[in-house]
């Protein structure tokens, strides 16, 4: 579409995109970083560990920039109260991850061999819940047929990165893992809830994209 | 020319009141949501309310004046005084008017007054488009949001870009709308002074302007000034409380309620459809609020029939009876206060 046409809706368009490709990044990047741990790649995980703080600042940069220019542009006006909301919901799923990765770096918490596996697979699908909201907040702007099953996939990862989280707390604290001492079962339960958390967030936006989906309808 | 204007006033007045109240029927959401500013919406209402007047209002003007023609100016003030005061009276008691039916209801007044037989036929004409209007709007609104249902459920448009179209689509329709609004109405407006004031046509270079044009011109002018001075007020009262729609759905009502009022004021429509050998409808003003409440309920149903407000139903059917009878009631009274205490003659 021409430039000169949009103008200013345009811009936002870009900014948006831009904004959604961060949170994106940050789930990649939170990924990445926490495969790198697990897998007991120390060295390579600090030396990227500032990659996450970046990406929390320009997504930060960007949300702010995103509400301004709704504001003075006077852009969408009856779904500008939803649209605001999710931008701000979605910039916590950034934060929180970075908060995780900083939380691992500071307290290096040990992780079992044994529970590698089950770790990998909690990360990947509270990851993956975070890649589905992105996916269904962009068909909210695009496509808006296609939120609910966005949504839905959304559900669907949270509700396996819920039973991932269970399984680990009750290994932890089962005979299995008798040879980890309390404190440390206690801080290992601590990063599962907050990895876990991500896909909560994610889940809870979701809910939110689909009643401003439906508000949408004429 | 001071008595002329004396006369006129009860038109401009009515004008004012038409302008006031019914640009909200056309900008009302668009303004009210703020996806028009208002002053955007008064211009393109100027324009469009003054060119819908000047050429095409001839048509609705002319079945009120087959309905009766009101013989002298005193006459014609008090007709459109009665009609004027009507409005006011109903408005006060918060029922939805239309000047349409006032003015009709004034005329009657005077063939009542004067002796003279009011032609059936056309008066069915008239109360068979006041209640088929509403219905055509609604249908038109159904139809127009089940095209747009799958248009965007298929189209795949971002949501800036939709805003940016809907944007656009409300001044669009916005425009058609005061050009309908101007077509149909005036003649509530200017209808009754028509065939009593002979104006010389006026020509500017290769356009000619009628008596009739010029007198419609007026009115139009008269409809702006009730839409700069008094409707931005309307708007953001009433014009948000009736229609808590979505933009997209307040372009559908303003497609369908302007279409309904522009095919019972268009002789060119009419001329083509006859050329066709379609049904046509008769030239008759109609009311541009209940077009609106008409399309609403439309859309209201074809969203699956929620949301229908009975109580409001029932308000405009009161409105519908009450108005006419009590505009012919004023009528009569006033053209005896004219004809024997103003010693003015009125037939």
């Amino acid at each position: 579409m021409p430039h000169i046409l949009f103008g200013r809706s345009r811009e936002l368009e870009i900014e948006i995109t831009e904004y959604l490709d961060l949170v994106n990044q940050g789930a990649l990047t939170f990924k990445r970083d926490l495969k790198r741990y697990i897998k007991k790649d120390f060295e390579i995980f600090e030396e990227a560990l500032t990659d996450i703080k970046e990406i929390e600042n320009d997504a930060d940069e960007h949300q702010k920039d995103i509400k301004y220019k709704l504001y003075k542009y006077m852009l969408i006006p009856d779904s500008r109260a939803d649209v605001l909301n999710i931008i701000e919901e979605i910039d916590t799923i950034t934060d929180l991850a970075k908060e995780v990765i900083y939380e691992i770096s500071i307290e290096k918490p040990i992780i079992p061999a044994k529970l590698e596996s089950d770790f990998l697979e909690l990360v990947e699908n509270s990851a993956e819940a975070v890649d589905m909201l992105v996916k269904a907040v962009r068909s909210f702007f695009e496509e808006i047929a296609q939120v609910n099953d966005y949504v839905n996939k959304v559900h669907f990862f949270e509700h396996e990165a819920d039973k991932n989280e269970e399984r680990l707390k009750r290994r932890i604290f089962s005979e299995e893992c008798q040879e980890v001492e309390i404190a440390y079962k206690l801080q290992l339960r601590y990063f599962i809830e907050e990895i876990a958390a991500l896909s909560d967030q994610a889940e809870m936006i979701s809910e939110e994209v689909l009643v401003a989906a439906v508000k949408r309808k004429i | 020319m001071i008595e002329v204007i004396i006369y006129l006033s009860s038109g401009l007045f009515l004008g004012w009141s038409l302008g006031a109240n019914d640009a909200a029927n056309i900008f009302g959401t668009a303004v009210g949501s703020k996806m028009v500013k208002f002053s955007t919406a008064a211009l393109i209402m100027t324009i469009f309310v003054i060119l819908g007047s000047v050429v095409s209002g001839a048509g609705a003007s002319h079945t009120l004046g087959a309905l009766g023609q009101v013989g002298t100016l005193p006459a014609a003030f008090v007709v459109a005084f009665a009609a004027a005061v009507a409005v006011y009276w109903m408005t006060k008691l918060g029922l939805p008017v239309s000047t349409s039916h006032s003015i009709v209801g004034g005329i009657i007044g005077w063939n009542l007054y004067s002796g003279l037989a009011t032609d059936l036929g056309v008066l069915r004409e008239i109360v068979g488009a006041w209640i088929f209007s509403p219905v055509l709007s609604a249908f038109f609104a159904v139809v127009l949001y089940f095209i747009f249902k799958k248009w965007l459920n298929n189209a795949k448009i971002h949501l800036l870009h939709l805003d940016f179209y809907t944007r656009w689509g409300l001044l669009i329709v916005g425009a058609f709308g005061a050009y309908s609004l101007g077509a149909n109405n005036i003649a509530n407006v200017m209808g009754v002074f028509i065939g009593i004031m002979e104006i010389p046509a006026y020509n500017i270079g290769f356009l000619t302007f009628s008596g009739a044009q010029q007198l419609f011109l007026l009115g139009g002018i008269a409809i702006s000034v009730g839409v700069v001075s008094y409707s931005k007020k309307v708007m953001l009262t009433v014009g948000t409380n009736i229609m808590d729609i979505s933009p997209i759905g307040a372009f559908i009502v303003v497609l369908a309620s302007s279409t309904t009022l522009f095919i019972f004021a268009s002789a060119a429509l009419k001329n083509f459809l006859i050329m066709l050998g379609l049904p046509s409808l008769p030239l008759v003003p109609v009311s541009s609020s209940q077009a609106v409440v008409g399309a609403v309920l439309g859309l209201g149903i074809a969203k699956g029939g929620r949301n229908i407000n009975f109580k409001l139903l029932g308000k405009i059917g009161v409105g519908w009876i009450l108005t006419p009878i009590t505009a012919a009631v004023i009528s009569f009274i006033l053209l005896f206060f004219m004809q024997n205490v103003f010693i003015r003659s009125v037939v």
